[in-house]
């Protein structure tokens, strides 16, 4: 299952949420956690996944033989970007406004164009000591377009990571030999089925880079706080989510200050509110000394693993 | 000469669009007989590129030269191989084509050899 954590607003607690979940998920489940937010991504600095594997990406660029090019102008035709101008004897290609589609090569009869990766980012990935199957997008400052860097690391499963998920079975029986939060039902649980949790930790916005991380998403949680701010970018990211037919739950965080603003909006929405977060000191101080949620506050190990339980059955039914 | 006139209407008489990527429309005008056409350009609503795509539409014209107000990078980048000649008009004198071309004919106007401003934010969605 396929679990995107998204906000529209930036700092709702996004990270927060999603590296809570994933901890708790991996108790008893393989774990997968995708930090799309390739512009910034953080969910590293809590959840301390070693990064022994690294691939750069970005996007393909046509380069042109300008032995085999006949000017044709099919290149120039085909491409919506106009990132290929045919003129006279001479066809030029605009870097910057290529998108790396790859039209141009297909229709070239001559086969004159071949292409050459455009590095916009790496992506990098690794475990986590609690046996999280951690990979991360690193967009190159300067780059205008992060979509193509999510849409790579969506894709990207190294071996060394397939190894790792065989791994993690292994790790799951140590950390419920050693954590007494694991409860005796969640840890008889053996013949429940371990298909396997992604989860996404999306960018902040309500644009391309929040959609590609959404696209191909079997759930998206939402993370708001109670505020005009949190409510009016809710909204966004919920109209992305319906045009996207995914089904959407949301988290309340910093419950308390503002208004109920958020919870009217909701109801009158059909949109469930699975998990409220309530606004308190200690939580602050400790996700901002890069200490997740349930590891300062375990007793809400259990609330999140119950946040997954209720996915799962939104999702099954 | 073959000259381009950006635009903003269908007349010789329409005022000149100092945008090039951009106008609204280009005036094609022979520059010895006064014979002139005007064309809606393909690029004013391109989401990118717009540069590019008017100067490969005024190539096709068969312009030897251009007259604007501005010339990005990738305009600039397109009509300079195709050897077409870049005119820049002065802009905010509610000057019609027709007093373009007048001015352009008088040896008025400025050629420029280098792009005038930096690029638009290119595409890259």
């Amino acid at each position: 299952m396929r679990i995107v954590v998204a906000s529209g607003k930036g700092g709702t607690g996004k990270t927060t949420v999603a590296t809570s979940l994933a901890l708790a998920a991996a108790e008893r489940e393989a774990v997968r956690v995708l930090d799309c937010d390739v512009e910034a991504p953080n969910a590293a600095l809590f959840l301390h996944p070693d990064l022994n594997q690294r691939k750069e990406v970005g996007i393909l660029l046509p380069v042109m033989d300008e032995a085999l090019c006949t000017h044709c102008g099919k290149c120039a035709e085909v491409c919506e970007f106009h990132a290929i101008a045919v003129i006279g004897k001479k066809t030029l290609v605009f870097p910057e406004l290529c998108h790396g589609c790859g039209s141009c090569t297909l229709v070239c009869p001559e086969k004159a164009i071949t292409e050459r990766l455009d590095v916009m980012g790496v992506l990098e990935s690794g475990m986590t000591a609690s046996g999280v199957n951690f990979a991360r997008g690193l967009m190159n400052v300067g780059e205008p377009m992060a979509v193509p860097i999510i849409r790579e690391l969506k894709k990207w499963n190294p071996a060394s990571l397939r190894a790792a998920v065989g791994r993690v079975a292994e790790c799951i029986e140590t950390k419920r030999r050693s954590n007494p939060l694991i409860d005796e039902e969640t840890a008889s649980g053996e013949s429940a089925p371990r298909n396997g949790i992604e989860i996404r930790d999306a960018p902040p916005g309500a644009s391309c880079p929040v959609v590609e991380t959404m696209r191909g998403a079997d759930f998206l949680l939402l993370v708001t706080e109670p505020t005009p701010f949190g409510l009016h970018d809710l909204k966004q990211v919920a109209s992305i989510a319906r045009e996207l037919g995914i089904l959407v739950g949301v988290v309340i965080n910093r419950d308390g200050i503002g208004d109920d603003a958020v919870e009217k909006y909701c109801a009158e929405n059909g949109l469930p509110i699975l998990m409220k977060i309530p606004m308190e000191r200690r939580f602050a101080e400790a996700i901002a000394s890069g200490k997740t949620l349930v590891d300062a506050a375990p007793e809400y190990r259990p609330a999140f693993r119950a946040l997954l339980e209720d996915i799962t059955v939104r999702f099954a039914a | 000469m073959k000259l381009i006139i950006s635009i903003s209407g269908n007349k010789l008489e329409s005022s000149f669009d100092p945008r090039f990527g951009r106008a609204a429309a280009f005036c094609l005008v022979d520059s010895e007989t006064g014979e002139w056409t005007t064309h809606e350009n393909p690029a004013l609503s391109a989401s990118g590129g717009a540069g590019v795509q008017a100067a490969q539409f005024v190539a096709k014209l068969g312009a030897q030269a251009v007259v604007s107000g501005a010339y990005g990078p990738n305009a600039f980048d397109t009509l300079s191989p195709a050897g077409i000649e870049m005119y820049l008009a002065p802009t905010g004198e509610n000057l019609t084509a027709a007093d373009v071309l007048a001015l352009f004919k008088a040896g008025k106007l400025q050629k420029t050899e280098a792009a005038t401003h930096a690029g638009h934010y290119g595409g890259h969605h």
